[in-house]
């Protein structure tokens, strides 16, 4: 083939692209960009439930599962064996997934115009809700990956399980959603800590000090906040403290079986009384919302 | 009298949309599709994702306007809903027997919630499943997560083939 031939092809490929793409339906360079209509996140308020606190909320719980996805996310093409990167891809996926539709419905309560792609990416790190956990990076030590999977998975299952009877119509969606999705991702990452507790030497003491590393993080979810608080006494909501019991359970199953050690470490203090869900971050959540809103800050609106 | 446009139903058009990650099957072999209501050339189809965070979602919105558009109708809404959740119960037996002969394990019976904490199984999954080339039992898991957020990878321990298993949920 002449060269010339192969820059003809190129441009066939790409104006076969834009063509398969059509003229109403633009592929966005970030974001969604998905105009199709998600039928519950338009549903009324709830009777004699408050839209900002419900709004807050929804920021809270979407903000945790889309932190965690870009930090999971940091695997792909870091991962140690191909099945584990599809595998750690397809869990930051499915958080991803639950986040979108969070953030759309705390768009759509809040009522100030403002999409899931707004939420994401033109936010800043104190208008961010989630917990700690969340942004805590890993350094691509996938001891603390996985420590950080397993014990956000558990109390995220623990949430999510409690919610399927929430009175919002989309968080009780999300939730029946999520309980599916979160009993996979809890497996995997508790195969994987007791395949590495109970493994070598070597191993075992990676995953330990996995543990550690993330047990400071472990106490800030299980604390309740105001907003929680209200929306328990309307049925939107879950007293996070209600799922410790739960949690200690299962945590406590797995590092018996990988015969760990349940780490012995201070929880990390509050601010001023404040902590993720009041927006005050570790410096590692800047760090987290460089890499996923540089793009879309550098080139708003940008399509493809 | 005007005469009906000779074009087939939007049920039937939505019918022979495939999918775009599994193509052996169609939109409404996988149990996706919740609805579809036509008003005049107007249609509105409502689908369900099958994971939250299935990238082929916006892939079957677009097919699905692209095959309605092309048959004449218009304009087309494509409206997902997550509630129902989507179990794998709803692949039609047809769909099934479509995934095997393509090689790919259909999912058994999805799992009944109980009420209250969800339990942690450590071991691998008890439920057998057969070698969709040679029938055999004796298969093993290989990994949680295939190529797509739907299936699982497994290998047959007779034959030695590496086959796909549609995971239950």
């Amino acid at each position: 083939m002449s060269p010339h031939a192969e820059e003809e092809d190129a441009t066939n490929a790409y104006q076969s692209l834009s063509e398969t793409a059509g003229i109403d339906d633009p592929r966005w360079a970030f974001g969604s960009g998905f105009e199709d209509v998600e039928a519950e996140i338009e549903a009324p308020l709830p009777a004699g439930v408050d839209a900002a606190d419900l709004a807050e909320y929804c920021l809270m719980l979407g903000d945790d599962a889309l932190v965690c996805a870009q930090r999971i996310a940091e695997w792909v093409s870091n991962a140690p064996e191909l099945e584990e990167e599809v595998a750690l891809a397809n869990t930051a996926l499915d958080l991803l997934g639950q986040a979108r539709v969070l953030l759309s419905r705390a768009g759509h309560v809040e009522g100030a115009g403002r999409d899931e792609d707004a939420l994401a990416y033109l936010r800043s790190e104190a208008q961010y809700r989630n917990v700690a956990l969340a942004e805590r990076g890993d350094d691509l030590d996938f001891g603390v990956a996985i420590a950080r999977l397993l014990v956000f998975t558990t109390w995220r299952l623990a949430l999510m399980s409690r919610l399927l009877d929430s009175r919002d119509p989309v968080v009780a969606a999300v939730a029946a959603k999520a309980v599916k999705e979160l009993t996979y991702h809890r497996e995997h990452a508790a195969r994987w800590a007791v395949r590495l507790g109970d493994g070598t030497d070597e191993s075992h003491r990676r995953m330990q000090a996995g543990l550690e590393a993330v047990w400071p993080f472990v106490e800030e979810l299980f604390r309740t906040t105001d907003v929680e608080r209200r929306l328990v006494a309307v049925g939107v909501a879950v007293d996070p403290a209600d799922t410790r019991a739960e949690v200690d359970a299962v945590l406590d199953q797995v590092l018996a079986a990988a015969t760990l050690t349940r780490p012995d470490r201070a929880p990390m203090g509050l601010l001023g009384g404040r902590g993720g869900r009041q927006g005050v971050h570790t410096e590692a959540l800047g760090h987290v919302l460089a890499t996923m809103q540089s793009l879309a800050r550098a080139h708003p609106g940008a399509t493809w | 009298m005007v005469s009906a446009p000779a074009r087939p139903a939007a049920r039937a058009v939505v019918a022979c949309v495939v999918d775009p990650e599994m193509p052996m099957l169609t939109l409404d072999d996988l149990g996706v599709v919740r609805s579809v209501e036509t008003d005049g050339d107007a249609v509105t189809v409502t689908i369900t994702p099958t994971y939250s965070g299935c990238p082929a979602v916006a892939e079957m919105s677009a097919d699905l306007r692209a095959a309605l558009t092309a048959a004449g109708y218009g304009p087309v809404q494509v409206r997902t809903v997550l509630a129902p959740a989507w179990s794998t119960d709803w692949i039609s037996d047809d769909g099934r027997r479509k995934l095997a002969e393509a090689g790919l394990a259909p999912p058994g019976a999805a799992p009944r919630p109980a009420p209250g904490p969800v339990p942690l199984t450590l071991a691998g999954p008890a439920t057998v499943v057969r070698c969709p080339r040679c029938g055999s039992p004796a298969t093993e898991e290989l990994s949680r997560f295939g190529p797509t957020a739907c299936t699982a990878l497994r290998r047959c321990t007779e034959c030695r083939e590496p086959f796909e298993h549609m995971k239950e949920i």
